[in-house]
């Protein structure tokens, strides 16, 4: 490819021809976590702890220590996550291929089931009726799965019941379907978790995390914005801190949109 | 008889906060025993080990017998009110914005005369209970009180200037999660605080027992996440010129030692809700409350620490969770330090394995959430420092009085 | 009978008093080394013929005795610190008496200064002792006042003392009072006036109260012959008694040392309580005063008020008591109250008083009593002076 391409990509972004659209949730403290029972290991919510803010502490400059788990906030899941994906190579966030971090997406829209159901299950038929709509997923996309879930905060965002969470998310077969029949890079959605809130009884239980993974693919949780996306068309840039053998990692993830598209 | 306190109006906005003064909080190393006795709410003196006299003021010397065995004994704390004085001028500053004032000469049954701070209700001449208490210097006086209870006398002046009554007081509670911090809730609703304030961390999970917690009097739920320094601050700047008495009922209970524990994770949180979140509490709240200790009849009072029993003597089935209640003890004796000029008082409440999920394979007996609230409520009432809460706890500190070594090997074993 | 060896050959000579000062930006030694510097004047000695010390005073430190050589430039060889408050002009002088009895020393100077700063007085009283400090200065900060007002509201419970008996003492004081040149108090004292004054600690009213100030009283010690080859009227030692602690077991004090030592006394001195002048008690409140006329033998315990009833008090009265107007209305410079009774009875015996002559004063008695140190005095001791035709 001639420099003049990038060049142009570069253009296009600084005259809006391309659309930088932020799929991001801000970092902060109150960020919910996904929940475990409590004899188990918690995933650490975002902590911030002021070092200095141009006082004793350090005079002229304000600065943060911050802490996190890998899987706090708007977040990236890498392979390794998983039991599934424990030996595959470059399972890890500082192993991945760099390339691996931009990469095209399709959205499909749910909102309106998981509106009126919380527990609402992606189905291949609901894949079958978008891509008679959009054309075939192409291989290696992103499927961002729009629910408008993230619209929602605190008890709402999270819906815990006695019996657990009721967020919507994929059923098996559909990521099966996706991950075999379709090849797609991975799988982002707007809930904590790219699983649905009850797919502890599933079969196999988390079925995302475990065919996505299994196969070497990638999720992206926490996402916002998803509204704000075409079915088709959005270049995806997501690459988590470079962790040596990380599972994961908070980062920004920057949806690209042709202003045509939007 | 006393007259009952009346509901402490809104504050004058144009008024200066009186500045916490302190009595003179000076005594020798000896009248510390009166000190120690006083912070768990004992009546005790020396008693000579050789003659029996009952000693006052503390010596070093039987006066009878020139023994130095002086050890400090519970004594019968009645006696009778010899003489009193009204004191309408004192050279101390505490004490001349507190005038008048009385004390009198109390003769002890047991013998020796005492002069003390007298209670509204007692007379001349009178029968009366001496109560040693913790003054705002944090050192013991001697309180004379009526020989049998009087209505409203928590309500003397006196008196109130040495508890912490949480009658017409602002009160936090700042994990309203457990089922110790909803008992208190209530405890304290009773009791007649003016509100109780109820942290809640995350309140995006919901908990059993909110919806009771939410229905009580006076209780007002607020976002509270001790691990969260951003949030504590938060909280601190909205409600701490209001939190009169603050309890800290965070707690953070697993079973393990230091090596069956895999990894830092489990222990990090620990420390993030027990010894983080007490420092966090301490350097939010602290400085206003210490800045409150003489704020009228609401004045701030006391910060609550209630810590597991086995912060004196690790118990190794709870080894990790232990050593981190050591460290919640050994942060609140410097918190005490800390809030002293001030005038307020930082209550230990230590007690022994609770009826809650946390402690369920361990055998009773036990102490019930409501159990561990009502003591520590009637701590404040009596101005302690330091209290036991059930039969455990009560064991583990005579057993550490006894022996520290012998109790860490039976506890280890 | 006594068994004690009397004090034949000694005497009280050139008796000082630095005029006293509400407050003073000066120190201790200050006053101190004015006192001293007087003593040598009125007796034409100097530094050099100075061979015993008895230093009082609180105000002092962290200097002590020993200090005070230094800084005053004396050489003795005998030397005293007596921390007796208002005990000290009593135990000062027979110890010193002994002294030169004996010949330790010849002239032995006593001397007793305070100076009252600012803020010393609050700051003596909360470190005063640690009795004090442990179970007495926490308890509302009354200071002596409020020990006192519970001794008096006992003892006028038990004996019926009123505070018109009490009135009576302090306002016949201010009647002497306003005859001596050195008395702070200068206006004179009703007792309406006394009665309405505002309370302190009950029933401690303003003028039960000596008011602290600063100032310092002397006196020489030596031989009878001594004073005489230097011209100066003296007066003679009859009888000293001292006693600490007494009576640990009375619930509430209501009696002083004196009691147990006061035939003594008498009996060392050869009178009766009939045969003395004038009374200078120690009057820091006017009960003590009433406990000092029935210890000392002039009634019966319990008969105190009735006795202050049917008696002046004032210099020409049929009592004459405290009669250069005490600490009451003089003023308390510290140790130096301990000072002013036994000063103020040399002054009276040797003819040289400087207000109000009691007539034909022959035979003085000098009460002391200082130190609570927690719920009591502690010291106490007397002494019956002579002049010289006694």
């Amino acid at each position: 490819m001639a420099s003049s391409n990038l060049a142009t990509f570069a253009g296009a972004i600084a005259q809006g021809d391309i659309a930088v659209v932020d799929l991001t949730h801000t970092l902060t403290p109150e960020f919910p976590t996904i929940v475990m029972p409590p004899e188990l290991g918690q995933c650490a919510p975002f902590r911030m702890e002021e070092v200095s803010r141009y006082d004793e502490r350090g005079g002229a400059w304000y600065w943060n220590n911050i802490s996190m788990g890998e899987h706090t906030g708007t977040h990236f899941d890498a392979p390794v996550h998983w039991i599934s994906g424990k030996d595959l190579p470059h399972n890890s966030v500082d192993t991945i291929p760099p390339g691996d971090f931009i990469a095209p997406a399709v959205v499909i829209d749910i909102s309106k089931q998981s509106a009126k159901n919380s527990d609402y299950e992606l189905t291949v038929a609901d894949i079958e009726a978008w891509e008679k709509q959009h054309g075939r997923i192409p291989s290696r996309n992103w499927v961002l799965l729009r629910t408008d879930w993230s619209k929602r905060s605190g008890r709402e965002y999270v819906n815990m019941q006695e019996d657990g969470q009721h967020t919507p998310g994929p059923c098996p077969k559909a990521v099966r379907f996706l991950v075999e029949e379709r090849d797609v890079h991975g799988l982002g959605t707007e809930t904590i978790g790219t699983d649905a809130g009850q797919a502890f009884h599933f079969n196999p239980p988390y079925p995302a995390h475990y065919y996505m993974h299994g196969k070497g693919r990638y999720g992206l949780q926490c996402l916002t914005n998803l509204d704000l996306l075409p079915p088709t068309g959005a270049v995806i840039l997501a690459a988590p801190l470079k962790i040596r053998r990380g599972s994961g990692s908070p980062l920004r993830v920057l949806a690209l949109v042709p202003r045509s598209a939007a | 008889m006393t007259e009952p306190l009346v509901r402490p109006k809104r504050k004058n906005p144009l008024k200066k906060t009186r500045v916490p003064l302190l009595p003179q909080g000076v005594r020798s190393r000896t009248a510390l025993g009166l000190t120690e006795a006083a912070a768990e709410g004992r009546f005790r003196l020396q008693v000579c080990a050789d003659c029996a006299a009952v000693i006052y003021p503390p010596r070093d010397a039987c006066p009878r017998c020139l023994s130095a065995r002086l050890p400090f004994r519970d004594v019968d704390n009645r006696g009778t009110l010899l003489a009193e004085t009204t004191i309408r001028t004192s050279t101390d500053v505490y004490f001349r914005e507190r005038m008048p004032w009385r004390i009198g000469t109390v003769q002890l049954d047991a013998g020796p005369s005492i002069v003390a701070h007298l209670h509204g209700d007692l007379r001349e001449g009178e029968r009366t209970r001496l109560a040693l208490k913790l003054d705002k210097s944090g050192q013991a006086i001697a309180m004379a009180l009526p020989a049998e209870d009087t209505p409203n006398m928590a309500d003397d002046p006196q008196w109130r200037e040495l508890t912490c009554d949480p009658k017409f007081r602002r009160v936090l509670i700042t994990d309203g999660r457990t089922a110790v911090g909803q008992a208190l809730a209530e405890a304290c609703s009773k009791a007649g605080a003016s509100v109780v304030f109820v942290g809640i961390a995350d309140p995006w999970k919901p908990f059993p027992g909110e919806e009771k917690l939410r229905k009580l009097e006076r209780v007002e739920i607020v976002a509270l996440d001790l691990t969260d320094t951003i949030s504590v601050n938060e909280c601190a700047g909205e409600y701490a010129p209001r939190v009169d008495i603050l309890i800290n009922t965070a707690e953070y209970v697993r079973t393990g030692g230091i090596i069956e524990r895999k990894g830092l994770t489990v222990a990090r949180e620990e420390l993030e809700v027990r010894y983080f979140g007490l420092t966090r509490l301490a350097q939010s709240f602290g400085p206003v409350l210490r800045a409150r200790g003489a704020d009228g009849v609401n004045s701030a009072a006391a910060f609550v620490n209630l810590l597991s029993v086995y912060a004196l003597a690790n118990w190794p089935a709870y080894g990790a969770f232990s050593a981190t209640e050591a460290a919640c003890l050994s942060a609140a004796q410097s918190l005490r330090a800390e809030l002293r000029p001030g005038g307020v008082k930082v209550l230990n409440v230590f007690f022994g394995p609770l009826e809650t999920e946390w402690y369920q394979a361990v055998p009773p007996p036990k102490v019930a959430p409501s159990a561990l609230a009502n003591a520590t409520v009637r701590a404040l009432q009596q101005g302690l420092e330091d209290v036991f809460v059930g039969d455990i706890a009560e064991d583990i500190r005579a057993r550490l009085a006894v022996s520290p070594k012998a109790l860490e090997r039976e506890l280890g074993s | 009978m006594s068994t004690r060896q009397p004090y034949d050959g000694i005497v009280i000579a050139a008796p000082v008093t630095i005029p006293y000062r509400r407050y003073s930006t000066n120190t201790a030694h200050w006053w101190v080394g004015r006192a001293v510097r007087e003593v040598l004047q009125r007796a034409g000695l100097k530094s050099a013929d100075i061979d015993g010390l008895s230093l009082s005073s609180f105000t002092v430190g962290p200097d002590t005795a020993v200090g005070l050589t230094q800084h005053l430039g004396l050489s003795p060889r005998w030397l005293d610190h007596v921390p007796l408050g208002g005990a000290s002009g009593v135990v000062a002088l027979r110890r010193a008496a002994r002294a030169v009895q004996c010949g330790d020393a010849e002239f032995v100077v006593c001397v007793a200064g305070d100076t009252n700063q600012v803020d010393s007085f609050r700051r003596m009283l909360s470190t005063f002792s640690r009795f004090a400090q442990d179970a007495v200065y926490p308890y509302g900060s009354g200071g002596p006042n409020s020990g006192f007002a519970l001794i008096t509201r006992n003892y006028m419970k038990h004996y019926g003392a009123t505070r018109e008996d009490f009135g009576k003492i302090c306002v016949a004081q201010r009647d002497n009072a306003l005859k001596f040149p050195y008395a702070l108090m200068k206006k004179p004292l009703t007792l309406d006036e006394y009665l309405g004054a505002r309370a302190i600690s009950d029933p401690i009213h303003l003028f039960d109260c000596v008011m602290p100030c600063a100032g310092a009283e002397a006196f020489l010690v030596c031989r009878e012959d001594v004073a005489k080859g230097q011209g100066m009227p003296a007066a003679r030692l009859l009888a000293t008694i001292e006693r600490h602690n007494a009576f640990p077991d009375d619930p509430i004090q209501y009696r002083g040392g004196w009691v147990m030592d006061v035939p003594e006394l008498y009996a060392m001195a050869g009178v009766t309580a009939d045969d003395v002048d004038f009374v200078q008690t120690y009057d820091d409140y006017p009960v003590i005063c009433m406990m000092q006329m029935e210890d000392l033998g002039f009634c019966a315990k319990g008969e105190g008020p009735d006795f202050v009833r049917s008696h002046t008090l004032t210099a020409d009265g049929s009592f004459p008591h405290n009669v250069s107007g005490g600490q009451l209305s003089v003023g308390q410079a510290g140790a130096a109250g301990g000072f002013l009774g036994l000063v103020e009875a040399v002054r009276q015996v040797t003819g040289e008083s400087l207000g109000a002559a009691v007539p034909d004063a022959k035979i003085g008695l000098v009460s002391g009593f200082g130190m609570i140190t927690y719920d009591r005095g502690l010291a106490s001791g007397a002494a019956l002076l002579a002049g010289g035709n006694a």
